[in-house]
């Protein structure tokens, strides 16, 4: 593909594409640059000289009072609720695909197209309802909270992924089994899931990403620091370090080191999961 | 497992469970799916239904039935109208300036060949972040006093094009726009450029060995090949911007005066900060109805088209 693209265009041709290729990577880098950058000023620096000027000296005062007070509390809290969530959309979602796919039913169709309709929905019709429904279960404000809603908000485009995966696995194999006296429960548990093995770590990658920088479930439904994940910890930092950027920026980088360390070893498989999930419009 | 390969055992799911009746194995895979949809999604969306129809704040027993006046006071409510447009311009402006920017950027990341694949892992970058620290990182840039950006624009002479930016009612809808779009082009980009990758390079080949120049054949061949997925991007980036929250909330909290008001940010405030939970519910339940409406057209549009491609 590449022979005959790069060696045919004339040489101002690509010194274009690579301008404007790098200016594009300019505007993506500075504001993270301008982050890192001044969470690792002391407060002086920050005010006394202009944002572009280098730290005097690298100051890591800030990230480690961030880190003495409730940071872990957050991250373990984000662990917690996201990794839960997750099993449960892997687990609920694979079986719910293995039914619509392989097993026939009256109105299989119908069904399955409802529940990828409920893509559209936008959550914010569902948020007072949930309130009111956590509060009444006495599950306000605790991590365990967010588990339902956001089980059952990433169900939709799960399920979606997973009937495609599940499609592609040869009808022979099943009929095999079926022949062979398996019921529908161990043909699923013995042949679909682990033949979904890369669906699943798509749903799993797509879905964790989006539990881990959600921020509007974990707004409504709980309110104390101690019970709240990590988008939040900003949130709730915000009063605290109104007047000192380089905290706050330092509380900004560090909220968004799990995901940036997670990208770094797995970049492949993160944008192939981010692409299969946008593919449903 | 007792074996029977009789000829009757290929029939679905008799072999074994004689007695099982033949929906009971599709009931109960589907049933935790669908009890948790019916919950957390079925349940509050007819329940706001309900709620948009009486005056409430949460709170003890003050609920008051009161008909559709809530419905008739949105549509006499100018700001409501002000969030829809607000939505409706971030709508125009994502499928005006993320889509072709961020198709140019496919473009470009396909040719560009060896380099193109560093450039890919460093554009993805803004995808990483949540919106609440985009949120606080542009809430500073666009600081009027201590921003990099007007501190530039300051040392540089250029003091008049310094600006509020998030503060001033003329600049906050577009300044937001801007980040949203930043945050968001990577996205589609990474959906172009799937797409491109699937470009069979025979047809390349075919029309060079024609003498198609790269403007004939973007024009005339890579166009019409992403046709689908630009449709596809277009319908999402739509429907994303009409009920968009997260970023603007952080930044602005819809103001100044309502300036970047989404109705999303309209029904939060109304809700969590106003405590009127019916009419946040008709705002709400407004909102899923422009969604669903716009989503059906959309469907019906894309369908036309592909019957007729």
């Amino acid at each position: 593909m590449r022979g005959a693209g790069t060696t045919r265009s004339k040489p101002w041709t690509r010194g274009i594409v690579w301008t404007l290729a790098l200016g594009w990577l300019a505007l993506t880098l500075l504001p993270l640059a301008f982050v890192v950058f001044t969470s690792l000023k002391s407060q002086q620096d920050s005010f006394d000289k202009p944002v572009w000027a280098l730290p005097s000296h690298l100051d890591w005062s800030h990230y480690a009072s961030v880190l003495q007070g409730g940071f872990f509390t957050y991250l373990r809290n984000s662990a917690f609720v996201v990794g839960t969530s997750v099993v449960l959309i892997v687990l609920i979602a694979a079986l719910a695909a293995y039914a619509l796919v392989r097993l026939k039913f009256r109105f299989d169709k119908a069904l399955f197209g409802l529940i990828v309709a409920a893509m559209i929905v936008p959550l914010h019709i569902t948020l007072v309802p949930i309130y009111l429904l956590t509060r009444d279960l006495g599950l306000y404000d605790t991590p365990f909270a967010l588990i339902g809603p956001y089980v059952a908000t990433s169900l939709p485009v799960s399920v979606f992924i997973l009937t495609e995966f599940m499609r592609q696995i040869p009808r022979e194999l099943q009929e095999a089994a079926q022949l062979d006296g398996c019921g529908p429960w161990t043909i699923f548990l013995r042949i679909f899931l682990p033949l979904s093995g890369p669906g699943i770590a798509t749903v799993a990658i797509y879905n964790g990403m989006h539990l881990w920088n959600e921020f509007i479930f974990a707004n409504v439904l709980t309110s104390s620091p101690g019970n709240r994940t990590l988008p939040l910890a900003l949130w709730d930092y915000q009063g605290e370090f109104s007047s000192n950027l380089p905290a706050m920026l330092a509380v900004v980088t560090l909220t968004s080191l799990p995901l940036i360390v997670v990208y770094a070893f797995g970049q492949e498989r993160i944008v192939k999961a981010m692409m299969a999930g946008s593919l449903k419009g | 497992m007792n074996r029977q390969a009789t000829p009757t055992a290929a029939a679905p799911w008799t072999g074994r469970r004689r007695h099982a009746p033949e929906w009971l194995a599709p009931a109960l895979f589907l049933a935790p799916a669908l009890a948790l949809l019916a919950v957390f999604l079925l349940y509050p969306l007819i329940e706001s239904l309900r709620l948009s129809l009486v005056e409430w704040n949460g709170l003890g027993k003050g609920r008051v039935d009161v008909g559709l006046d809530n419905w008739s006071a949105l549509l006499r409510d100018a700001q409501f109208w002000r969030a829809l447009g607000n939505n409706l311009l971030l709508a125009l402006m994502s499928v005006l300036v993320q889509l072709p920017i961020a198709l140019a950027l496919a473009l470009l990341l396909d040719k560009a060949g060896r380099g193109s694949r560093t450039l890919k892992i460093l554009y993805f970058l803004p995808l990483l972040f949540s919106s609440v620290a985009l949120g606080v990182i542009f809430k500073n840039i666009f600081d009027p006093h201590f921003g990099p950006i007007n501190t530039a624009l300051n040392a540089i002479g250029a003091t008049a094009l310094a600006q509020d930016w998030l503060g001033d009612r003329r600049f906050a809808l577009l300044t937001v726009t801007a980040v949203v779009c930043w945050q968001n082009i990577p996205f589609y980009m990474i959906l172009f450029l799937a797409a491109l990758a699937s470009f069979p390079p025979e047809l390349r080949e075919a029309a060079r060995l024609d003498g198609a120049s790269d403007a004939t054949i973007f024009w005339k061949i890579k166009l019409p090949h992403l046709q689908g997925t630009v449709r596809t991007a277009a319908m999402l980036a739509v429907i994303g911007s009409l009920r968009y929250f997260d970023l603007i909330y952080v930044m602005t909290g819809g103001g100044p005066e309502g300036a970047s008001e989404l109705m999303a940010t309209y029904m939060y405030r109304t809700v969590f900060s106003s405590f009127q939970l019916g009419y946040g519910s008709t705002v709400a339940s407004a909102m899923f109805l422009v969604v669903a409406l716009i989503a059906a057209f959309g469907m019906r549009l894309t369908k036309r088209f592909e019957t007729r491609v």
